[in-house]
């Protein structure tokens, strides 16, 4: 006879859906909410400091809470059971109207401040704006601006996400650190700091945001701004050119741009730990890495081409003209050397064959003489400095950056902006891929080709191409974030600096067993 | 365009190399490693046939397709235009026969295919060990697209399932269905937990781990019977104590064996595999035998003539590609190395752990105060070298743990420069002096270890 067996185990302590504690915490930030809810449209009764500071300690309560039932239930480890099947992570319904609304409030905070509540020169503010009104007088003692109310939530946001984030790598020291980093930068030195400096009667200056991802830098009016703010403006104009030029050039060789993208960054932040769930979303495809070399290296050269100009005509108070024929053509014809300089020296590292070597040379050089003939012919070859920045603040600065760049979180991924449109990420991932000692190295041949790393790689990197067959992944869109390291189950990855290999960082082929010297990857 | 037609110059016109057509029987990591390299090797024609899937995908992922952490398209290492891109046709069908004297595949819908050579590699198929009801819809292995189509299939309204055998593939079963809330019990025939291969600390970790996330863990007990419910399917698994659990699933996980039932008609000689010599060729000429299906007549010391793992399946593709293209070069699976998660321990081994040792192997066992890592580093004492690593969720460097096993480097070197092998994250605690400690403890030496975790440091002793 047998008996009936039944277990005295539950299958998984963690219930399947959300607990009452969960369903209460996300109430509680509901609340929160809702409270902005009202505040946007019109409630007088609720604009007072009381209110606002119980609407932002709702939000974060009941995120931390939320996420604490989450993950503090469950043993530690990788916790991405069931990221394919939710609407919201996987571009269900959830997914496109999240999208949406964060789509439209961008669109509305960039180009339609007033239906927030701004009040605009001489009025006061109304509605959301206003909301924070008494955050902002406490801060710098003025009404609050539509970037200030923007600013808190994007704080918050980060606060919040980045303890979600904590909580669910809490087994991973890496995970943990960078995350404090993001958030120490984003509360300290992107908003609280340049908020304080206003009230000490300083200007606004954001020290961790640099050129060209803060392209305004070089604006006559921001330079006129710091030059006009004595000590601590001259200070500051140094302290940017510095970070340009000594600062990040110095720590992007030592630990690859991660030090910036995605320990630093404020939308690298908001991306590391609001968009963490959509992190695999991104686009891992051949196409999309050709797209996105095309994209984000034409926006260096706008960038460039915007900030030179934009320059010149602050020393040359002829304030239309800009970039004449001789400055274009030397312009071209330098920049067009140095990539040239740059790949020849590299050729063997990079792995280039002579085709592509000449093609690149070919389309160069094809792009030289085409200009040329341009400046020729129209005599008076001139790009008008005004036009260029105005487009880009449009396109890239707003357009790309916001509205795309966080809109599109839930179906693009949370680096569309990082990965196809940020200049600063160019810049440094330039300088990552040819002239920096980090690199992810592979774990010889212990790689299953399963595909975790390659589908939680926030910027599309194709991972797994590099680790099956053993090669160190040295990437110029690498953001140094590690997850791939975190979710590989095989322990394959590993993020490393090292100096002795510069040259050779990429070599192939060390997971093969069999010696043949002149085996080459299809 | 250049490149090839350069190719066709050099190989085809000048050497007058004959081009010949290459077909392989299974799309595995075996048979595409061995088409990738026919292809970097050659211009031979390629067809790769499978019955399983259009493309090639990471077996060892299908797991995670069921968890939710991939799609299937996730798991494919190449995109779909890799294989016309690269000239390796990609034919889905079922082979029937081989005809060995006309070099034909028959398939299963009659068509014919002939072949130059062939190589098979066709994978393995779950054990199964003659249980009544084996054979039971709702009964299934782990191993192809097919199992993981069948349990998400029976996954819904699923109340339990029963998992039958103590070895890797049983408890990423279990994961699964963990993963969505089904209650699991899997049944283990030893004592503790892959106790056959794991020394007794590392699988009494692994029966922590299990039952701390609540997995129904039953040791000692072993499969009796399958209940049928009347209609063919599965309901209850009875044990061989009495037991009676009901269940809407049962995994049968003991083990695999080499999927040959297709060769019984032709005169390809097979043992548990299909035999093959060093050159990774069957008793039939011109026809290869790699990966899960084939068995080594004279496997190099200290190994089994079936090795169903991935890494071995990945070098015998690249061996066997290189035999072919008139290199050759013997299978030499080198130091031995293997990994698994265990839920979330992750687990690496390189060089000879034994879950016996011999008497000459001595161990240096460090665990950490939650019991949920540890570092096992064998040595031979009589020798005084070391033979073998075994990590708990701890990550070692592969290249320098091959280095030190193959040039049997003193275990005290190994002390000292244990740093060299460390892998973990950035931030990660450091345990290696504890290691040394225990050494120390034992051997009444007093070593201590130099801080070197740099990369320039592990590459300069690997270029040493």
């Amino acid at each position: 006879m047998s008996q009936v067996y039944k277990s005295m185990s539950l299958a998984n302590p963690a219930p399947p859906f959300t607990d009452i504690i969960q369903k209460i915490a996300a109430a509680l930030g509901g609340v929160g909410l809702l409270f902005m809810l009202l505040a946007l449209f019109g409630n007088g009764s609720i604009q007072n400091s009381t209110w606002l500071y119980t609407a932002l300690a709702l939000i974060m309560t009941g995120t931390a809470v939320f996420s604490w039932r989450a993950y503090m239930t469950k043993p530690e480890g990788i916790k991405n059971n069931g990221v394919w099947f939710a609407s919201l992570s996987s571009k269900g319904l959830w997914a496109w109207i999240l999208g949406v609304v964060l789509t439209g409030f961008y669109v509305v905070l960039y180009w339609y401040p007033q239906y927030l509540g701004l009040g605009g020169k001489d009025a006061v503010n109304t509605g959301l704006v206003a909301f924070f009104d008494p955050l902002s007088m406490a801060l710098k003692g003025k009404p609050a601006s539509e970037w200030f109310m923007y600013g808190t939530l994007y704080t918050v946001a980060i606060l919040s996400f980045g303890i979600k984030f904590i909580l669910k790598y809490r087994h991973n020291k890496y995970q943990v650190i960078r995350t404090i980093s993001v958030m120490f930068f984003q509360l300290g030195f992107a908003f609280l700091l340049p908020e304080i400096m206003q009230k000490l009667n300083q200007p606004y200056y954001s020290f961790t945001n640099m050129w060209p991802l803060n392209y305004y830098f070089f604006y006559d009016w921001n330079l006129t701004k710091l030059l006009d703010a004595g000590n601590m403006g001259l200070f500051m104009l140094l302290f940017g050119l510095a970070m340009v030029f000594i600062i990040s050039p110095t720590l992007t060789f030592f630990y690859g741009k991660r030090w910036y993208c995605s320990w630093v960054c404020g939308c690298g932040g908001l991306a590391e730990t609001a968009g963490d769930p959509f992190r695999h979303l991104s686009d891992k495809s051949l196409k999309a890495w050709q797209i996105e070399r095309w994209m984000i290296h034409g926006v260096l050269v706008f960038v460039t081409l915007m900030t030179v100009g934009v320059v010149y005509s602050y020393f040359n108070s002829d304030r239309d003209l800009l970039l004449t024929k001789p400055i274009v053509i030397g312009l071209i014809v330098l920049l067009g050397a140095t990539v040239i300089g740059i790949v020849q020296a590299n050729r063997k590292e990079i792995n280039l064959s002579k085709n592509k070597l000449s093609t690149i040379i070919f389309i160069i050089v094809a792009i030289i003489i085409l200009l040329t003939i341009i400046a020729y012919f129209t005599g008076n070859f001139v790009i008008n400095a005004g036009m260029l920045r105005s487009w880009y603040g449009f396109l890239i600065g707003a357009a790309f950056s916001g509205v795309v760049g966080v809109g599109f979180y839930p179906l693009m991924g949370s680096r569309v902006w990082c990965r196809f449109g940020c200049p600063m990420a160019a810049l440094l991932g330039l300088q990552q891929k040819f002239f920096s000692r980090f690199r992810i190295t592979t774990n010889g041949g212990q790689c299953i080709s399963c595909g975790n790393c390659s589908t939680y790689c926030e910027m599309g990197i194709d991972v797994r191409a590099y680790a099956q067959k053993g090669q160190n992944i040295v990437r110029a869109s690498c953001v140094g974030c590690g997850i791939c390291a975190a979710v590989c189950p095989r322990g394959v990855l590993k993020l490393e600096n090292g100096s002795v290999d510069l040259r050779s960082k990429t070599t192939e082929l060390k997971a093969i067993h069999i010696a043949e010297g002149d085996v080459r990857i299809l | 365009m250049l490149r090839s037609s350069g190719f066709f110059l050099k190989n085809v016109l000048l050497k007058k190399e004959k081009n010949m057509h290459i077909a392989i029987i299974g799309n595995g990591i075996s048979g595409i490693t061995a088409a990738r390299f026919i292809r970097k090797l050659s211009d031979h024609e390629i067809t790769v046939i499978s019955a399983e899937t259009d493309y090639f995908f990471s077996r060892t992922a299908l797991m995670y397709i069921y968890m939710g952490h991939m799609r299937f398209e996730d798991t494919k290492p190449y995109e779909d235009w890799f294989w016309e891109k690269n000239r390796i046709d990609l034919k889905r069908g079922y082979v029937e026969r081989i005809n060995t004297t006309e070099k034909k595949l028959v398939f299963k819908q009659g068509e014919t295919l002939a072949y130059d050579k062939l190589i098979l590699a066709t994978g393995s198929v779950p054990n199964k060990f003659g249980w009544p009801g084996q054979d039971l819809k709702r009964v299934h292995g782990l191993y192809s697209y097919q199992d993981l189509e069948a349990m998400e299939k029976y996954s819904d309204g699923l109340q339990r399932a029963v998992i039958v055998g103590g070895g890797l593939i049983g408890l990423e079963m279990a994961e699964m269905f963990h993963s969505r809330h089904i209650p699991v019990t899997i049944l283990v025939r030893e004592k503790s937990y892959w106790n056959s291969v794991m020394p007794t600390e590392e699988s009494a970790m692994i029966n922590r781990e299990i039952m701390r996330h609540h997995i129904d863990l039953q040791l000692e007990e072993e499969l009796d019977e399958i209940v049928d419910d009347g209609n063919g399917a599965a309901c209850a698994v009875i044990t061989k104590s009495g037991k009676r659990i009901d269940c809407g699933f049962v995994g049968l996980t003991a083990g695999v064996s080499p999927n040959i039932k297709f060769l019984s008609k032709t005169d390809i000689e097979t043992k548990r595999g299909i035999l093959v010599n060093e050159h990774l060729e069957t008793s039939i000429p011109d026809i290869y035998a790699i990966g899960d299906c084939s068995e080594q007549r004279t496997p190099k010391e200290g190994r089994r003539g079936v090795e169903a793992i991935w890494y071995t399946g990945r070098m015998m593709g690249e061996t066997v590609a290189y035999n072919i293209c008139e290199k050759p070069v013997a299978y030499d699976p080198g130091i031995w190395f293997n990994s698994a998660k265990f839920l979330d321990i992750e687990y690496q081994v390189y060089g000879d752990v034994r879950a016996d040792q011999p008497e000459a192997h001595r161990s240096i066992y460090w665990e950490d105060t939650e019991g949920r890592k540890s570092v096992r580093i064998i040595y031979d004492e009589d020798r005084g070298y070391v033979v073998g690593f075994n990590l708990m969720g701890v990550r070692f460097r592969h290249e320098v743990c091959e280095k030190w096993i193959k040039e049997k480097t003193k275990i005290e070197d190994v002390m000292k420069n244990l740093e060299l092998a460390n892998f973990d994250p950035e931030f990660y605690k450091k345990y290696e002096s504890d290691v040394v400690a225990i050494y120390n403890k034992q051997s009444g030496k007093n070593l201590s270890v130099k801080p070197q975790r740099s990369w320039n440091k592990v590459f300069a002793f690997l270029r040493s």
